[in-house]
């Protein structure tokens, strides 16, 4: 056993052996290793999360044909642990008549229901907090608590543009959860199992190759769930200036854009663990689970700044549109592709990759197809039939 | 498979005291200098009329029913969906004729005219 083969086992055995040595009973030992194990990681998340702030403004100024931070140290590297520090000194506001308890538990655990999703993240074959053998319904359980977290901060803020933003944030959830779960489901029967590391074992080839249309339904509902655009309904600044954490100051707000950050970036994660085949990048992932923790980074970041670009390039949409968008469109689409993806997972031959994949690819880029096409005629028919009521009118005016 | 969720629990409490140190840091280090205007409800503004825990029409309650029948239905899918390499072609039709009967609700809802913004 070495560090490089086995870094989480190496230090824990190592901890054990310190751990016995100074006459410790066995079971504190493994929990304060496990406590350990889970301070590490979170504040790694924690640092990361950091420098989340930093990338996002930077890819914005890029986007918008700015330069973005670059005073504070290096390519502007340390702007935020200057923020930081800002947020960190300026004076807390709580509003007149606001629930305490609930107003400060908000951020709390709008940080902590992101934190939760990455105990189950494989970050390589042996580093990972925890591999459930339920974490596709763990991902849904505990990226719901964020949402919880705005309600509360919402109601308990004492005011309406927050009671309003939750409102909507509530339609987005019970809206865009069903074909975002629709779409879990198709992972676990490619791989046949709901576990994280099961489904990055499973990925011989990606799953956006074999399921594209899965892919992009998942991040869509991931952007719909993160709350951001085109689905920021909930903070939507030209209405109701920023929603639910609207009464929030300092480092609490501070922590509801952590939150956010991170929250992205997490989803980002998820995309490329269960599309993307997670840390497996052409057999690299063999050199070592450090290289294989960078390269399940380097496509979280790729997945995240999809995310960004969308976010930066699309419009805010209407309210109604989102809700119709979603179960007149993506909720159908959505199962209908998982019976086709559970038809053909029946009917393919597994002992031969190829034709498996190829069918599967075939039968998504066909099933996109269809879809285009039934939009085609709806929306032609919708054309004329809105074209033909102008004509009348304008015969009438005539 | 208890010291798995063990470990969640440990991450559970860790996750909340992270950002709750950050909140005791700020609420320690920062100036305190409260006044009734300060500490008004932020109406861009204006002043506040009339109660702010006001009732709203929640207009997407109806779908807020359908995704209850469909979240309870993933429930059923998720050890289906596990199991679907060792079932029988039988089996899997059998769900695809589940999925379908929720697929009929759903066109029923829609035909009814629920699934409209209100």
């Amino acid at each position: 056993m070495n560090f490089w083969n086995n870094p989480v086992q190496f230090i824990s055995q190592w901890l054990t052996g310190v751990f016995a040595g100074w006459g410790m009973a066995d079971w504190v030992a493994s929990l304060l290793i496990q406590l350990i194990g889970v301070v590490v990681l979170a504040s790694m998340m924690m640092v990361i999360d950091i420098f989340l702030v930093w990338v996002e403004r930077k890819v914005v100024a890029r986007f918008q044909d700015r330069l973005g931070p670059n005073r504070v140290g290096p390519f502007g590297l340390i702007q935020p642990f200057a923020d930081i520090i800002k947020l960190l000194i300026k004076e807390d506001i709580t509003p007149d008549g606001a629930d305490r308890v609930v107003y400060n538990l908000a951020p709390i655990m709008s940080l902590m229901s992101v934190l939760l999703l990455w105990a189950i993240v494989p970050l390589a074959p042996v580093i990972f907090g925890v591999d459930l053998n339920v974490g596709a319904l763990y991902i849904i359980a505990a990226g719901a608590i964020g949402t919880l977290s705005i309600i509360m901060a919402a109601w308990a803020s004492n005011n309406k543009y927050a009671l309003i933003g939750a409102f909507r944030q509530v339609a987005v959830l019970v809206s865009f959860e069903v074909p975002m779960i629709a779409t879990l489901l198709i992972p676990t029967i490619l791989a046949r199992s709901m576990g994280m590391n099961d489904i990055v074992q499973a990925q011989d080839v990606w799953y956006i190759l074999v399921v594209p249309l899965a892919a992009i339904i998942f991040m869509i509902t991931a952007i719909a769930e993160l709350g951001r655009t085109p689905f920021d309904l909930n903070e939507a600044e030209s209405e109701i200036v920023a929603g639910f954490h609207i009464e929030y100051t300092g480092m609490k707000f501070g922590l509801f854009y952590a939150g956010e950050l991170l929250h992205a970036f997490t989803f980002g994660g998820f995309w490329a663990i269960l599309f993307l085949g997670g840390y497996r990048l052409f057999g690299l992932e063999n050199l070592g689970p450090l290289v294989a923790a960078v390269i399940l980074f380097a496509k979280a970041l790729f997945g995240y700044w999809i995310i960004m670009w969308i976010k930066y390039t699309l419009l805010r949409i209407r309210i109604d549109h989102m809700l119709a968008f979603n179960w007149k469109f993506l909720t159908p689409l959505a199962f209908v592709l998982l019976m086709v993806v559970a038809l053909m997972n029946a009917i393919l031959p597994h002992n031969n990759m190829l034709v498996y994949v190829a069918g599967m690819l075939l039968s998504n880029i066909l099933l996109g197809w269809i879809v285009i096409e039934i939009l085609r005629v709806h929306s032609r028919r919708e054309r004329e039939r809105v074209e033909g009521k102008n004509q009348m009118i304008e015969v009438a005016h005539r | 498979m208890q010291n798995e969720w063990l470990y969640v629990g440990l991450f559970l409490v860790v996750g909340a005291i992270i950002p709750a140190a950050a909140i005791i840091v700020s609420w320690i280090i920062s100036p305190k200098k409260p006044n009734p205007i300060k500490q008004s409800t932020y109406e861009c503004g204006m002043e506040t009329v009339g109660e702010n825990w006001v009732q709203f029409k929640a207009q997407y309650y109806i779908f807020a029913l359908v995704f209850l029948v469909f979240d309870v239905e993933t429930v059923f899918l998720f050890p289906w969906a596990v199991a679907l390499g060792k079932l029988s072609l039988f089996a899997v039709i059998e769900g695809i004729i589940f999925i379908l009967i929720l697929i009929a609700g759903l066109v029923y809802t829609w035909r009814k005219g629920m699934l409209e913004w209100v």
